[in-house]
């Protein structure tokens, strides 16, 4: 014995660290015994190795770094004894894995041991290759493995096969080598060695349709035999569970059996019978029997059909669902969803329980049971299911509410039978989930109370009373202060009283005290009191009695530490004080929301990322405090708009140029509402800026029409502009210096370069709801092919995004360079940005302009997001 | 197939942890660091199974110790029930009514056993009697091993006294 090894035994190190007290005598200890293993490292000492090597892997379970023992797992394998090997594969297993490159020092001991004498020495083998063995080491190995499944003891073969599983895993191309040997393999009696076979023929039959093919047709009646021999096969105390003999064989089978069965009728006729079988006479009271019962259920349901197996499959579920036990109604819930695809009348019929489930205790059932009822639903049954579900969302966790209120909101714009219904249930999420409640949603609720005008006198009060019992929910509070702002009067006349509604008497001043208290509520957002303080500004008008007050509240906000609202109150202090004449023209209704626009464009949104973005939404607020910026192609497309319907509605553009100036980027998307005469005002200005038609893009010419058609609104502009952008000389006198501050605000005109020589206006190059990525341009004198480009991230959700990363391709004719990125962390709400730098270069500058294929993928609450785009508006001669 | 399996204690500890797909060493702390936290609350009644990130964890108690099992999506969830008993049933006879502290200062027992009833995240051998078996011999031939080095080195021992 070597008196200088220091070392303890495994047992004595382990109980050493369970008496520690705190986590720093842990630490300390594990620190002692890490050293003293080094050490016996370093002298290379051959008689511990072993111990030490347990000892490490005690040490690496409690977390603690060990990659220093990773070579001495290597010379244990290396060594001639079995206790030494078996103890380095195991340390192999557990301190390494796949992506390790020593692990490729393994390959050749593997070899010898695969080849080796000792059947044990050959399975340690292949466990530790079965489970860790890389892409390489299975293209290396394949060929040993593929012997072993031949090998005489079945022990062997067992690991065999599953080995083989992993390999075709890494290397699917090795598929076809291992389709005999594993068909060979389900003609076996011994227990083990079929299971891992027809696993193994699962897993071929995956990747190989040439497998899958041959598996068809040479095994099926093997493995229908199989099933019935070991179905009906008498009391075996070796593989017995709870009276099932082998439910795991039966689960195999019957899974292969499914893939057979899958699109091949032939295949699915000649298992009918044994399915029957299985399905009527297993057991049921215990855990092995369902098991076997849910895999030959969901056997039945994707083998072609079969009526009267689908029957018996549908109420094993039934029963299923009825059980007691938590897990089996789990399993039911996660079988009915597929069942609804083949048989939607019969998953109807258990609608009542479902229901129950959603109300279940279990975070994992209700889950699955929400998830259910959201297919179940239709339009004949969405009432009563809603209602359930609202009375629900009452009483539910918190944690449940969120996913709750989505799949609610989803339902009810779905399959909404007529408004007025639509608007009650909004009004109830609202009331009673408003903060999980998505934007989206709220955009949509007050798009439909816009068009719904012989209900907006209902809706007002509703929302009213609504206000009254929960302020704390800030999208009921957005919606609520929108509707006063737009329809304050109506609150206070009960104009267009509904038969079931009970009468309120509002004054105005209740009214204007509801606004002012969204506006001091301090755990209310920016937005919020943003969209407050217009909707006092709208009702000034509305009720000239509370225009003092009204006054003296917007004032206060003068001083607001928050720039948007001290802005907005100064200027709408001025048009208070100083505009009288135009106030009330001003301060109109929004015109009516075009809802097939922006049901259109939402659904554009969610399903193609393309550049154009998704601006519909945020100009509800006539832009507030939503930055929502949308390129040129919104432009162009309402141009369109107003040529088929045009109309006018005095004062509206003027709420338009308000957004433009407030937040400049936001200003496009005032522009996407519906025809009025404001957006051609807009595209007036546009055209102000924008050189000769010769090179605009096709619809130019409608801008230049519409410009022409509207001389009047531009003079009204000017005094506009001047008093919106310049609050200081608001009274001055059209000068064209504001009206250059509203096309600044412009972003993404093409054509404007023209004018500014090589200086490039920057890009909104993409945006969806939760990114946005702004292009600078820039060019480096004396090399005009090549564009320097910086491309700067903002989150616009209020989650912030990790490992942030942006990709780019480009057509052959440019070439693209990119640096690194500032950071892979993108701060939520806009709170920072990335930036990244590109060098494009254009071999075919003049001829061609750029376009970009962009690819964008980070990380949301631990859940990968991919955006994807292509840009195409880059500014031309790029 | 199974991912990993997880054996936690009540008070969170980590008792074994064998992993089938490949995961960074901080993935695997955060794995366990996020399932334990999910696993250890939830009440006594409820349901085994608990989504997470797209796969299934399927985890039961016994005594003092969860065993936990990660599965996909459209696995048979309680099969993996029976799996994990299976386990424990294996480890109860060989351990003799198996505790939490037998798997601590053995716990390279409980892998080796582990390892004879899976292997790339699938079941091997539904068998307990040839598990305990193929244990059981490949304990042997350690225990030879040992005992010829120990005669070897007394050999050596006497020989050069």
């Amino acid at each position: 014995m070597n008196p200088f090894s220091s070392g303890t035994r495994l047992r004595d190190m382990i109980r050493a660290i369970r008496a520690c007290k705190t986590a720093a005598e842990e630490r300390a200890v594990v620190r002692k015994e890490c050293a003293a293993i080094r050490a016996a490292i370093n002298e290379n000492d051959q008689d511990y190795r072993h111990r030490n090597l347990a000892k490490l892997m005690f040490i690496h379970m409690l977390g603690y770094p060990t990659h220093f023992g990773q070579m001495e797992c290597l010379k244990l394998i290396a060594s001639a004894g079995f206790p030494e090997k078996r103890i380095g594969y195991l340390g192999l297993m557990l301190l390494l894995d796949e992506r390790q490159e020593v692990l490729m020092l393994v390959t050749n001991s593997l070899k010898q041991d695969l080849n080796h004498s000792n059947q044990y020495i050959v399975g340690l083998a292949l466990c530790a290759l079965g489970n860790i063995c890389s892409a390489e080491m299975a293209r290396d190995l394949a060929p040993e493995v593929e012997r072993l499944l031949q090998f005489r003891d079945p022990n062997v073969r067992k690991k065999a096969a599953l080995c083989s599983i992993r390999i075709i895993k890494k290397v699917p191309d090795l598929a076809e080598n291992f389709i005999n040997p594993a068909s060979s393999l389900l003609k076996e009696k011994h227990h083990g060695v079929l299971i891992t076979g027809v696993q193994l023929c699962m897993d071929l039959c995956k990747v190989s349709s040439e497998a899958l093919e041959y598996v068809r047709k040479k095994c099926i009646e093997g493995l229908v035999k199989t099933l019935r021999d070991i179905a009906n096969s008498p009391y075996s105390p070796e593989y017995d569970i709870a009276g099932i003999t082998d439910p795991f064989l039966h689960i195999r089978l019957l899974k292969l059996l499914r893939i057979l069965g899958q699109g091949d009728a032939d295949a699915s006729d000649c298992m009918n019978d044994i399915l029957a079988q299985v399905a009527t006479k297993t057991e049921s009271k215990k855990n092995a029997g369902n098991a076997i019962l849910y895999e030959c259920v969901e056997t039945i349901m994707s083998i072609e059909d079969n009526g009267g197996l689908r029957v018996l499959a549908i109420n094993i579920l039934g029963r299923f669902l009825s059980n007691r036990d938590n897990n089996i109604r789990y399993v039911a819930l996660n079988m009915l969803m597929k069942a609804i695809v083949v048989d939607a009348q019969a998953v109807q019929r258990h609608r009542a329980t479902i229901l129950e489930c959603v109300k279940d205790s279990d975070a994992s059932i209700r889950k699955r049971a929400l998830e259910l009822v959201y297919l179940l639903v239709n339009e004949s049954n969405v009432k009563p299911l809603t209602k359930e579900l609202i009375e629900y969302l009452e009483v539910s966790d918190q944690e449940f509410k969120g996913d709750l209120t989505a799949k609610i909101c989803s339902l009810v714009e779905k399959f909404s039978p007529e408004k007025i219904w639509y608007i009650d249930q909004m009004l109830k999420v609202l009331s009673e989930a408003g903060n999980f409640v998505k934007d989206e949603v709220w955009h949509a609720l007050i798009v439909v109370i816009s068009n719904a005008s012989d209900l907006h006198g209902y809706t007002v009060r509703a929302l009213y009373r609504a206000f009254q019992t929960s302020t704390e929910q800030e999208s009921l509070v957005r919606v609520a202060v929108w509707c006063i702002g737009e329809y304050g009067d109506m609150l206070v006349n009960n104009v267009g009283m509904l038969d079931i509604e009970e009468p309120i008497t509002v004054t105005e001043s209740d009214t204007v005290d509801a606004v002012e208290v969204a506006i001091k509520r301090h755990t209310l957002d920016l937005t919020t009191k943003a969209m407050a303080l217009i909707a006092l500004l709208k009702l000034s008008s509305r009720f000239p009695s509370c225009s003092e007050r009204i006054k003296d509240i917007i004032v206060q906000n003068k001083r607001s530490l928050m720039l948007e609202l001290q802005q907005r109150s100064i200027e709408f202090n001025c048009i208070l004080q100083k505009h009288q004449n135009i106030r009330s023209a001003l301060l109109e209704r929004m015109p009516v929301l075009d809802e097939a626009t922006f049901s259109g464009r939402r659904a554009g949104s969610l399903h193609t990322a393309i550049s154009t973005s998704t601006g519909a939404p945020h100009n509800l607020q006539n832009g507030i405090a939503k930055p929502a910026a949308a390129p040129i192609a919104d432009l162009l497309d309402l141009s369109s708009d107003d040529a088929a319907a045009p109309s006018s509605s005095g004062g509206d553009f003027l709420m338009d140029l308000l957004g433009v100036d407030l937040s400049p980027a936001s200003a496009p998307s005032g522009t996407s509402q519906p025809p009025k005469a404001g957006t051609d005002v807009l595209l007036d200005l546009l055209s102000i800026g924008t050189s000769p038609p010769a090179q605009s893009s096709s619809s130019a010419s409608d801008i230049l029409s519409s410009s022409q058609d509207n001389k009047a609104p531009l003079a009204n502009l000017n005094g506009l502009a001047s008093l919106s952008s310049l609050p200081a000389n608001a009274t001055s006198p059209a000068s064209p210096v504001p009206m250059m501050d509203l096309l600044d605000g412009l972003g993404p005109i093409p054509q404007k370069h023209e004018e500014n020589g090589p200086a490039y206006p920057s890009l909104v190059a993409y945006e969806s709801s939760s990114l946005r990525m702004t292009f600078n341009f820039s060019k480096q004198p004396g090399n005009p092919q090549m564009t320097l480009i910086q491309a700067t991230f903002t989150n616009l959700s209020p989650n912030v995004y990790n490992d942030f990363l942006f990709q780019a391709a480009v057509p052959k004719f440019l070439q693209l360079h990119l640096d690194p990125a500032s950071s892979n962390t993108l701060p939520a709400s806009g709170n920072g940005s990335i930036t990244q730098n590109l060098k494009v270069t254009n071999s075919q500058q003049g001829k061609k302009s750029l376009v970009m294929r962009i690819r964008i993928a980070y990380k949301m609450n631990n859940k990968d997001v991919l955006e994807e785009g292509q840009i195409n508006n880059f500014p031309r001669d790029l | 197939m199974i991912h990993f399996v997880l054996l936690i204690s009540r008070q969170g500890k980590v008792r074994l942890t064998k992993w089938y797909s490949t995961y960074t060493q901080k993935e695997r702390t955060k794995v366990i660091r996020e399932l334990s936290g999910v696993i250890l609350t939830r009440g006594p009644k409820l349901c085994n199974f608990v989504e997470w990130r797209g796969f299934k964890v399927v985890y039961k108690r016994y005594a003092s110790l969860y065993f936990c099992m990660c599965i996909d999506q459209d696995d048979n969830e309680l099969e993996i029930l029976e799996i994990i008993h299976h386990y424990v049933e294996i480890l109860d006879r060989y351990f003799g009514s198996v505790c939490e502290l037998d798997l601590i200062f053995n716990f390279h027992k409980a892998y080796y056993i582990l390892d004879e009833i899976l292997i790339a995240g699938e079941l091997q051998e539904s068998s307990k009697k040839t598990v305990a078996r193929l244990i059981a011999a490949q304990d042997s031939l350690v225990e030879t091993a040992k005992e010829q080095a120990s005669s070897i080195s007394n050999i050596i021992a006497q020989a050069t006294k």
